[in-house]
């Protein structure tokens, strides 16, 4: 048989040998050439588990943190783990009841399935989190994941530092830089330091188990990349002088800008009503936001510095006076007579008293409307320019140049722009060619069509300290260890020559001295100011000051608006004085003045002109209300 | 007495005892690594299958060196005394065997379980040999085909009552052995068109399939034939056969057990769920294409590790190393195999006894049916079929069962000279 089927050994071996060769090929093709379940298997081992990055700090000139981050925790739950737990003292050590528990836990299976953690609650502080703990063990299904919340060490100036929020879907799927669950600054510093405060999210890859259960790093974290802890500011603010700023408005509403008029770096920027910036932050946000969304009448959210529009009233006239002189229509010499009114055809602009005749400087300080209605005048019908158009024109450019009708360039979001009538709108208001300086003489005591905001109000007074040049304002003064940003350093000039200003600051000087504010003397400090009474169709006028110090050497710059507060020198301008006491010489003496502002209430006018006015249903609030939000939709 | 033994070890074939060596060590170190997490890193813990299997590689090369220093003519002595044993095992488990998923075929003496359906191989290859030894000068050929059918059947059918169809299907190696004894090749050739046509009978549309038959047999009969009434009508039973198989298919398909349904219908990629019944196999062929051309490295593999893939280390073992030594160790495992199994081939053919031979060629056949369908199933290239890897796969029963064959033909093969043509 052996000899009979020898040959056979070959067929059986070729057999064989077509089956070695064909698993050869077959893995070559597997291996080698097909790369379609390479992917698979990367996919379901490795995840690639984002770090986050403690978003920077901020801290005040003087290095004082005001924000910092907290240690919070994220309380995830395995629905299919879950298994004889102590439901209620779990409930108990959370502090919520049993159906929140269950409806969590439904909400969490809908969510991830239930093989899969997902949040269960979101953000625990470290006191609810230290009791839970250390029984964590025991509660199966349940782990815990650490979050940086944010936290305000001095609860001051909620509108500047802004709040962040979670980032939404859209956001998402056009920033690759977000993904779901992350955090991006929505107003503010925040806001507008985003990409500086973030940071840049590390990974760490870690390889997962059949049974989604994570078992280590891959290779050691080779591959690894660390997150870059965001950068921390420095901001222009001087927190103590914010603080007290905000002391003196509580009750009332309106804002307080202070600029250091050497740099254009804002000390303090107040907006009231304020809320503590700590009321944003974790668990309690969404409650309290939209508390503070729906207050109508304190309308909380909304930044008066920044965005709300005040007609400037008599603190105007400092830039009526300057542009006067610099046209030619004016000088320190010139003369009006004040009867108690200014009379023009049927126009009449009345006078607080008769003052009689008076000179610039004096008309300054007593600030007579009479006077200043005149010069508006001059400016309008100047022979240098052949129309009344083309003299509105070249007086609305010097106004622009004050920053006035123009969004500031400053590096907070939602400045707005104020409002400065044009040309077009008179024509289009009076008809073409049938208006003449006195159609349009209430921009003469800064009242009409004119609307300027805290922060504009405050540059103006620093660009009058200076003597005709300003920087921009700005918040931020550096980021880490750059120092502050370029543009930030480059001098504004507006076209009025240095020597103008002087009768101005000596005329602002006596509004302190013996003028309308002669009770907000500032004994050792030469502070020149100006009053402004804005009127208010709806109720009490808005009370307005604004200001610089020391006159020939200033070293801040303040504007003050109290709204409803009535005369300028009945809230604004002792307040400005004291921000103002408070920053050069860091105590205050007049311990009466501040004990009355302190004390003092203006916000009840407010409230009670709201409440009047919800019945009509206004549209003031709700514009407000619809710019922040539409502002909000724009950022998130 | 010493003076023989001392003349045995040069006849020794210590080629293929090295080739078995190194796969016994591969094995160990892909279990090792399949089952290696950093909590337990000594080698010897028996906690461990790699502890366990250490004690089973351990044993078999005890158990290898036993039937070194016996008698070579006990083999073939007792070949039908062993066969009668395997037999009786194979009944008696039916009845006092431990029931393991759904199985009866396994004894449990103490921690070991014995599975005489995998273990008594060696003994029924033995008992073949045996027979067709002693048999070569009869006349009745047709008497002792259906003797030697049935000394393979009988027991196959037993191993199927037992559940262990898998098991059973490793028999059929011994057609290869028949074949190089004599049997037609028409019968290797009907067997491989059998299972072609049954496949195409699942995949294909069956009407077509059957004009192409029909078609193929008339130009048979046309073109080999003397185109006699009596060649139409051996012609026409072919064709009948063939037809009742393609009909036949369905029906046979769904009285399979399920999970043989199942399975059948993932290889042939049919109406396959990757996160169900297809799992295993779409794990397994994810981890082997992720070792690419040189692998991730030993002990740097994830898939199995991370039990992606079920049964890591005993039927999906070749994921282990073909993950972590890619293309390159992956082929070196098969070339490995492949040598063993031509050496075995070698040494069967220069044996003077038909009954050394007939027993070494059913030893090259067995591994080379439990390396194809493991390793094809590995690959896609087979339905899975649980059966293990000869001396990779975990397990103490496997790696005597294959030791124990391996070892009573290297012995034999050692005595050769002694055998008088």
């Amino acid at each position: 048989m052996n000899s009979l089927f020898g040959d056979r050994k070959y067929i059986i071996g070729g057999i064989f040998l077509i089956a070695c060769i064909a698993f050869i090929v077959r893995i070559f093709y597997m291996q080698v050439i097909d790369e379609t379940l390479k992917l698979d298997a990367s996919n379901e081992t490795f995840r690639h588990i984002t770090q986050y990055p403690p978003r920077g700090c901020i801290y005040d000139r003087k290095g004082r943190l005001l924000v910092t981050n907290e240690a919070a925790y994220d309380i995830l739950v395995t629905p299919s783990l879950v298994k004889d737990i102590d439901t209620n003292s779990f409930c108990t050590d959370l502090g919520i009841s049993k159906p929140d528990f269950i409806s969590g836990i439904k909400k969490a299976t809908i969510q991830n399935t239930a093989y899969h953690a997902s949040v269960f609650m979101k953000e625990v502080t470290p006191e609810i989190y230290a009791v839970l703990q250390e029984k964590l063990y025991k509660y199966h299904g349940f782990t815990s994941q650490i979050r940086t919340v944010r936290r305000y060490p001095m609860k001051v100036a909620p509108h500047i530092l802004g709040y962040i929020n979670e980032v939404n879907k859209e956001l998402c799927a056009r920033n690759p830089n977000y993904k779901e669950g992350d955090y991006i600054g929505v107003s503010g510093i925040e806001e507008s330091y985003e990409s500086d405060l973030r940071g840049t999210k590390g990974v760490k890859i870690m390889m997962f188990d059949a049974m989604n259960k994570e078992v280590g790093d891959y290779k050691e974290g080779k591959y690894d990349t660390l997150p870059l802890t965001g950068a921390n500011l420095t901001c222009t603010i001087d927190a103590e002088l914010q603080e007290y700023g905000e002391q003196l408005m509580q009750n009332k509403a309106g804002s307080i800008v202070a600029i250091d008029p050497e740099t254009g770096e804002i000390l303090a920027l107040v907006s009231s009503p304020f809320y503590d910036p700590n009321m944003m932050v974790g668990s309690v946000r969404a409650k309290n936001y939209g508390k503070l969304l729906h207050d109508s009448i304190n309308v909380p959210l909304f930044n008066r510095a920044l965005m709300a529009m005040y007609p400037p009233g008599s603190t105007f006239k400092t830039i009526e006076a300057l542009i006067g002189q610099q046209e030619g229509v004016l000088n320190e010499n010139t003369a009006f007579s004040c009867p108690g009114a200014f009379h023009l055809g049927k126009i009449s602009v009345g006078c607080d008293a008769a003052h009689g005749t008076l000179q610039l400087e004096k008309a300054i300080a007593l600030s007579c409307n009479t006077y200043f209605c005149n010069v508006f005048m001059s400016i309008m019908n100047n022979k240098k320019y052949s129309s009344t158009e083309e003299a509105f024109n070249s007086w609305r450019r010097y106004v622009t140049s004050f920053g006035i009708g123009i969004r500031p360039d400053i590096d907070l979001p939602s400045a707005l722009r104020g409002s400065l009538p044009t040309q077009k709108y008179y024509d289009k208001y009076h008809g073409r060619g049938h208006w003449k300086g006195a159609t349009i003489i209430s921009l003469a005591i800064g009242q009409g069509e004119l609307g300027v905001t805290p922060l504009q109000l405050a540059n103006q007074a620093a660009i009058i300290g200076n003597r005709g040049y300003y920087f921009l304002p700005h918040i931020v003064k550096s980021i880490g260890d750059k120092p502050t940003i370029k543009k930030y350093a480059t001098k504004h000039f507006v076209p009025i020559d240095a020597k103008y200003f002087d009768i101005v600051a000596d005329g602002m000087c006596d509004v302190v001295n013996d003028g309308t504010a002669a009770a907000s003397k500032i004994p050792g400090i030469i502070m020149c100011g100006k009053t402004g009474t804005a009127q208010n169709p709806n109720g009490r006028n808005n009370s307005l000051f604004i200001a610089f110090a020391s006159k020939d050497h200033p070293r801040i710059a303040v504007s003050v608006v109290i709204e409803r507060g009535g005369w300028g020198a009945e809230w604004a301008a002792p307040i400005a004085s004291l921000m103002i006491e408070k920053y050069l010489n860091d105590t205050i003496k007049r311990k009466d003045i501040e004990k009355k502002m302190l004390d003092g209430n203006t916000i009840q006018y407010l409230a009670d002109e709201k409440n009047n006015q919800k019945k009509k249903k206004t549209k003031t609030t709700e514009k407000k209300v619809a710019t922040i939000k539409k502002h909000k939709h724009k950022n998130e | 007495m010493s003076e023989r033994r001392a003349n045995i070890i040069p006849h020794i074939d210590w080629f293929a005892i090295g080739i078995y060596l190194m796969i016994a060590l591969i094995g160990w170190l892909n279990i090792y690594s399949a089952d290696y997490k950093t909590a337990h890193p000594g080698i010897l813990d028996f906690s461990q299958r790699y502890g366990k299997q250490f004690i089973w590689i351990i044993t078999g090369f005890i158990m290898a060196f036993f039937i070194m220093v016996s008698e070579a003519s006990f083999f073939s002595v007792f070949s039908y005394l062993l066969y009668g044993t395997t037999i009786f095992a194979l009944i008696a488990v039916r009845f006092i065997g431990k029931d393991i998923a759904g199985s009866h075929s396994w004894f449990k003496i103490g921690q070991i379980g014995i599975q005489p359906a995998e273990l008594g191989i060696f003994a029924i290859n033995l008992g073949l040999a045996k027979y067709l030894s002693n048999e070569k000068k009869a006349a009745d050929v047709k008497k002792i085909r259906l003797v030697a059918a049935g000394m393979v059947l009988f027991p196959m059918l037993l191993i199927v009552l037992q559940n262990e169809t898998g098991v059973a299907i490793t028999y059929t190696a011994f057609i290869f052995v028949l074949y190089r004894e004599g049997l037609s090749g028409n019968i290797l050739l009907g067997g491989f068109m059998l299972i072609a046509l049954f496949i195409l009978a699942l995949v294909g549309n069956k009407i077509v399939l059957s004009i192409v038959l029909t078609g193929l047999a008339l130009a048979a009969f046309l073109i080999f034939t003397r185109r006699k009434i009596k060649d139409l009508s051996r012609v026409g039973a072919i064709l009948g056969l063939c037809l009742a198989i393609v009909f036949g298919t369905n029906y046979a398909f769904n009285h399979l057990e399920p999970h043989q349904k199942k399975r059948i219908q993932v290889f042939l990629q049919q109406n396959v769920n990757n996160s169900k019944e297809g799992y295993n196999l779409h794990q397994a062929e994810i981890a082997i294409a992720s070792g690419g051309l040189w692998g991730k490295g030993f002990l740097q593999g994830t898939q199995a590790k991370l039990n992606y893939v079920p049964a890591h280390a005993t039927d999906f073992i070749y994921v282990t190393p073909a993950e972590e030594w890619g293309f390159i160790g992956a082929t070196f495992i098969i070339i490995l195999y492949f040598t063993l199994i031509i050496r075995l081939i070698f040494l069967a053919e220069r044996q003077r006894s038909p009954f050394s031979r007939i027993y070494g060629y059913g030893v090259a056949s067995i591994f080379f049916i439990h390396v194809a369908i493991n390793i094809g199933m590995n690959l896609g290239l087979m339905p899975v079929i649980g059966i293990p890897l000869p001396f990779i796969s975990y397990g103490g029963s496997s790696f005597w069962a294959f030791t124990l064959l391996l070892f009573i033909f290297l012995r034999l093969d050692a005595d050769r000279m002694q055998i008088l043509r």
